[in-house]
């Protein structure tokens, strides 16, 4: 039942696909099809970089039904490079402690198993610290 | 326009409540109200309630308590608004007395939640959130509320300890509740070694869930002026709005604009400024939800509303008194029905009957009920005339 609901926005969930505004220029994510900026009309398409900051952060201790297996995990709100904030989990972070303002990148991951019963495996965006940062 | 009054008040104990099913707890609190007015029958019944659908696997709540008390051809409905549906259920009561279309309105919240176990019920209240763009990335309710806080604490340089005030004030007033969840008061120590559950939000921070229904019954306010001895508690203002559903699209995520704007509309209806609320019965699932809704409804500045906790201004005898028979922190957060329980505390202190923690010559209230992080905010503002 909810395999219709992950493909239909695949495009996001791979790649970070949105919308710019042709009246306003504000870069949309996810797409929405009004500027929530301007209120105009705004269906082009526009690939965001993956690039961003953490705006705010915290580390799941108690998982949602299906999101067990990752325990503990950190999940963000970041800031993208050209501007809209998304909500995601963090990864690949080793050793290294999160901070406010910390670079990071969108990878796609594994987010959520539901195991044996359902079958579905669902990926998508998370983000890791920026590589270029970390040389 | 009529004139709205409540006339009785119900609650239950909020618990886990092993014993009671879904709709002996909305009987409990409604039967009880309808005693508390001297009614035997209503025109109609609003049930608050965000999840029975998937914790109890019913729906129709509102013909299934109607049947259950015996109010027979009632006109019933079941709103759902997330954690703010029992001020929505309210609402709706108190605007269908107003308008002249019912006589005689119930309003009821009701939670069953230990029906279902701790992770589903954590993926069922985070329904509240965005599913696609929040829920789905495996965010719980607690998350969302610590990204917040975590951004708040960095902008405004707070440090954790200074939002203990919020819940040692709320476990103080909830001792002398004997409907709260929590009877005991906390101390500062114990809220600093409480285990972190999504730092920086730990336990005491964080406001129980529970089972729990409370309920209230309304009347045109002319009605009770032909003299029955009684106070005459009167709903002065009654507001709602909504902000976005995901916090990542707020242009200011540490804001909440639509409690700023639903008290804006309830002061005015009501005539009155902040400063004439005595009491507010505020939306504290949070410590950081406690200071954001003192600052939206214009009691503290932007970024300021944790020092109201640390200098006391938030006690009973303070400047403004919230949480006053415990709030969401201790008295519990069974949350389709907190809205109400909000309400019946007001009506509480507004009657003088709220004993230890009875605010001295109450006489404005506020009630708001926060739906998800702070995207559908409903405001009250009851009066004794
Ligand atoms: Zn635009």
């Amino acid at each position: 039942m909810e395999n219709p609901r992950h493909w239909r926005i695949r495009k996001q969930r791979y790649a970070l696909v949105g919308e710019v505004c042709p009246h306003c220029e504000a870069k949309i994510f996810p797409p929405r099809d009004v500027c929530p900026n301007c209120g105009g009309e705004a269906k082009t398409q526009f690939n965001f970089s993956g690039k961003g900051t953490v705006f705010s952060f915290t580390v799941m201790n108690d998982a949602p039904a299906g999101y067990e297996k990752n325990l503990p995990y950190a999940v963000a709100l970041v800031k993208l490079e050209e501007g809209p904030i998304v909500t995601a989990q963090l990864t690949d972070l080793g050793d290294q402690p999160v901070q406010i303002g910390m670079p990071v990148e969108m990878v796609t991951r594994r987010i959520r198993d539901d195991g044996d019963e359902k079958g579905i495996i669902v990926y998508g965006y998370k983000f890791r610290p920026a590589m270029s940062s970390a040389q | 326009m009529r004139e709205v009054a409540v006339l009785g008040i119900g609650q239950t104990k909020i618990d886990e409540q092993w014993e009671k099913s879904l709709r002996e707890l909305a009987g409990e609190a409604v039967l009880a109200a309808m005693l508390d007015a001297g009614i035997t029958r209503a025109d109609a019944l609003y049930v608050g309630n965000m999840m029975s659908g998937s914790a109890n696997h019913q729906q129709h709540l509102g013909t299934y308590i109607a049947d259950w008390v015996g109010i027979k051809n009632a006109e019933a409905l079941h709103i759902e608004d997330a954690c703010s549906s029992g001020a929505a259920a309210f609402r709706s009561a108190v605007m269908a007395v107003a308008s002249g279309a019912v006589d005689v309105a119930i309003a009821a919240g009701v939670e069953k939640m230990t029906d279902s176990p701790g992770s589903e019920i954590t993926a069922e209240l985070a329904t509240a959130a965005d599913q696609d763009w929040e829920a789905s990335q495996g965010l719980s309710f607690v998350a969302l509320n610590a990204l917040i806080m975590r951004r708040y604490m960095y902008e405004y340089k707070w440090e954790r300890d200074h939002f203990a005030g919020f819940s040692i004030n709320a476990h103080a007033n909830g001792a002398h509740n004997p409907f709260a969840r929590f009877q005991e008061p906390i101390s500062e120590a114990q809220y600093r070694k409480a285990p972190m559950i999504a730092e920086p939000i730990n336990l005491l921070d964080a406001s129980p869930m529970g089972d729990g229904a409370a309920a209230a019954v309304l009347v045109p306010a002319e009605m009770l002026r032909r003299g029955n001895g009684r106070k005459v508690i009167r709903v002065v203002g009654s507001a709602a709005a909504t902000d976005t559903i995901a916090i990542h699209h707020r242009k200011d995520p540490l804001w909440l604009s639509a409690a700023e704007k639903s008290a804006r509309q309830a002061y005015s209806q009501a005539q009155i400024e902040p400063k004439d609320i005595d009491l507010f019965e505020a939306h504290d699932a949070f410590t950081i939800m406690a200071a954001l809704s003192l600052e939206a409804c214009g009691f503290a500045e932007r970024g300021q509303g944790p020092r109201l906790a640390m200098e006391g201004e938030i006690r009973p005898n303070g400047r403004i008194p919230i949480a006053t028979r415990g709030g969401l922190k201790a008295r519990g957060h069974p949350v389709g029905a907190t809205g109400m329980y909000q309400i019946v505390e007001v009506v509480q202190q507004l009657r003088g009957e709220a004993g230890a923690t009875q605010v001295e010559g109450a006489r404005y209230g506020m009630a708001q009920n926060i739906g998800g992080s702070g995207s559908n905010i409903i405001t009250h503002i009851l009066m004794c005339e």
